[in-house]
């Protein structure tokens, strides 16, 4: 049996949106194994760390940057979930050219390519600006 | 916060005291309404240090108090930096704040150098405080080996013949020098045996200084001294832009390790010859950054770094060492045979912060964790091209293997290097931001 602190943690490592409301009564409360195994922390905890590789070109939680350029990085978050998979089985049979993301999608399987659908559609699309650089000061090590 | 609860954190003398204490950042319900449980402080603020310490802010809704301690007040960007050489980008289009950073989510920050870690009393010292914590993420980059080259480890040395393989000053220094050269002049770079931070990186080198002579002083050459037996990355692209695109002016030489170095008059030597440069570019050998090299263990001699003397074993479910518990490890500092890349260690940053809050609530990390890699080399102002790989965790060898389906541009292209601007802007509003 858990407690009520530690399932809350669980709650907002699977990202659930639940109310962040710990009333100090309850905390100590004990949950249910059934509430608990009802969460599959694992599956989402997978995804979540998956999902958060892909932020290093698509931006943090699926919001990339829009610059100048005419090759932008596609925006992930709030992605129909349909569209994510065909886009990605197209990507991995080689049926949707690519510069890149072929390798990527060859890489996963076709679950993960259906948790990272749902991961990103349940986003909320940001607009996403470049961060401004700065002048490099004089007592910057190396 | 009740972060003054601690016993060991020494606020005055850390320059800890203030708002910026205060998370001002976060969803208010996150912050203030329950305590932490328990504090991480991240040694490092670079792609692995800053990466880590956001997500376990951001995974954690607050509930993990996280320090950050950099010596730096500035992130310099290392990838895009070989550009500057090339001479389409400046140092301050790559050099960025943290204080989005630490606003955002609530981080603590120390402007300090590491001057001690106790990992049994679970203490880090720095010159001028101390910090207590519960888990521990050193991401301490690399340090230079200087054992075979020590008349390069001083100061004026490298003024003269910079390494400019951390992005900054001396980045700025060798672009001065390769813009004061007079044409028909040689500039001179080494390469390390691997492994070494950014595989890719000294022949995306090669291809800008290149790229900057071709169109401004197309008399002058580039010597290349690596000390591997052939390129080691996207070898196929850059054997081929070495031999078209730059013909007549690079000149690649493998196994040539360099042995000896007289600063005076910029030569090098290998096993084999004796080589003058007008500029010199000596990448220096690579181990664990410092903080990694002065913990201190029980009954062992310091150090995580127990991979060839250089690089840190870690649990690639956790990052953290297997010298150390609760001590993690993320970044070009570990030893894990995957490209030490500014992705992967954004990539090990997350891992291990999905991890450490698991542990700390009393869980098990995630058991078979899925990260991917992706790293373009510009071979002009303009055009790039990439290698990408899906890495995934083996139950039965504990380590990261490359999965299926990767691979690497067919050729460079204008297309591709847009990519990569978008790459970079991405990676640093996710690593800063």
């Amino acid at each position: 049996m858990l407690k009520a602190r530690t399932l809350l943690l669980m709650l907002t490592i699977i990202g659930l949106n639940l109310p962040m409301i710990v009333i100090a009564d309850e905390a100590n409360k004990e949950v249910t194994n059934q509430e608990i195994q009802a969460l599959q922390a694992v599956k989402l905890l997978h995804v979540r760390g998956l999902a958060a590789s892909c932020a290093a070109c698509h931006g943090t939680g699926g919001n990339s940057i829009k610059n100048d350029n005419t090759n932008n990085i596609a925006s992930l978050a709030g992605m129909n979930a349909t569209d994510f998979i065909a886009k990605m089985q197209g990507f991995k049979s080689g049926e949707r050219a690519a510069t890149v993301m072929q390798h990527h999608a060859k890489g996963l399987n076709s679950q993960e390519i259906i948790d990272l659908a749902e991961y990103f559609s349940a986003q909320t699309l940001r607009i996403a600006v470049p961060l401004v650089s700065q002048t490099l000061l004089d007592h910057h090590a190396n | 916060m009740p972060i003054n609860r601690r016993d060991f954190i020494k606020l005055a003398s850390t320059g800890l005291a203030g708002a910026s204490l205060l998370g001002t950042g976060l969803p208010a319900l996150a912050r203030g309404t329950r305590p932490p449980i328990g504090r991480v402080v991240v040694i490092g603020g670079g792609y692995a240090g800053a990466t880590a310490a956001k997500y376990l802010r951001m995974w954690s809704l607050g509930a993990i108090e996280v320090v950050v301690v950099e010596a730096n007040q500035q992130f310099v960007s290392c990838p895009l930096s070989n550009l500057v050489l090339g001479g389409s980008k400046t140092i301050n289009d790559l050099t960025f704040g943290y204080d989005m950073l630490k606003m955002q989510h609530g981080i603590q920050w120390v402007q300090d150098t590491v001057t001690g870690i106790d990992a049994a009393a679970k203490k880090v010292t720095m010159l001028r405080g101390e910090l207590s914590y519960d888990r521990l993420i050193i991401a301490p980059g690399v340090d230079f080996i200087y054992d075979e080259l020590p008349m390069l480890q001083s100061a004026t040395a490298q003024s003269q013949i910079p390494h400019a393989w951390k992005a900054g000053w001396q980045t700025v220094n060798l672009r001065k020098q390769l813009e004061a050269m007079p044409d028909g002049r040689v500039f001179v770079m080494s390469i390390p045996k691997a492994p070494y931070r950014c595989p890719p990186g000294p022949y995306e080198r090669a291809a800008q200084v290149a790229y900057y002579f071709k169109n401004n002083k197309p008399k002058s050459k580039v010597i290349v001294l690596d000390a591997n037996a052939e390129i080691i990355s996207k070898k196929g692209l850059f054997t081929k832009v070495f031999s078209e695109m730059y013909a007549g002016i690079i000149d690649y030489r493998p196994n040539s390790a360099v042995i000896d170095v007289d600063v005076a008059t910029r030569t090098v030597k290998t096993e084999f010859e004796s080589v003058t440069a007008d500029v010199l570019n000596v990448i220096p050998p690579q181990r664990a950054g410092k903080p990694a090299q002065m913990v201190k263990l029980a009954h062992q001699k310091a150090g995580l770094n127990n991979i060839d003397a250089r690089w840190c074993e870690v649990d690639f479910l956790s990052y953290e060492s297997k010298l150390a518990s609760h001590v993690h490890v993320i970044g070009d500092a570990v030893s894990a045979a995957l490209p030490k890349s500014a992705h992967m260690a954004s990539n090990q940053a997350k891992i291990c912060a999905n991890a450490i809050v698991q542990l700390m609530a009393g869980l098990a990390p995630e058991p078979a964790p899925v990260f991917a890699n992706t790293c373009y080399s510009y071979v002009t102002d303009k055009s790039a091209m990439h290698v990408a790989n899906v890495y995934r965790y083996d139950a039965a060898k504990k380590i990261m293997l490359s999965a299926e389906g990767g691979g690497v541009s067919a050729k460079p292209s204008e297309q591709e290097g847009e990519y990569a601007v978008a790459w970079a802007q991405n990676i640093w509003a996710d690593t800063l931001t």
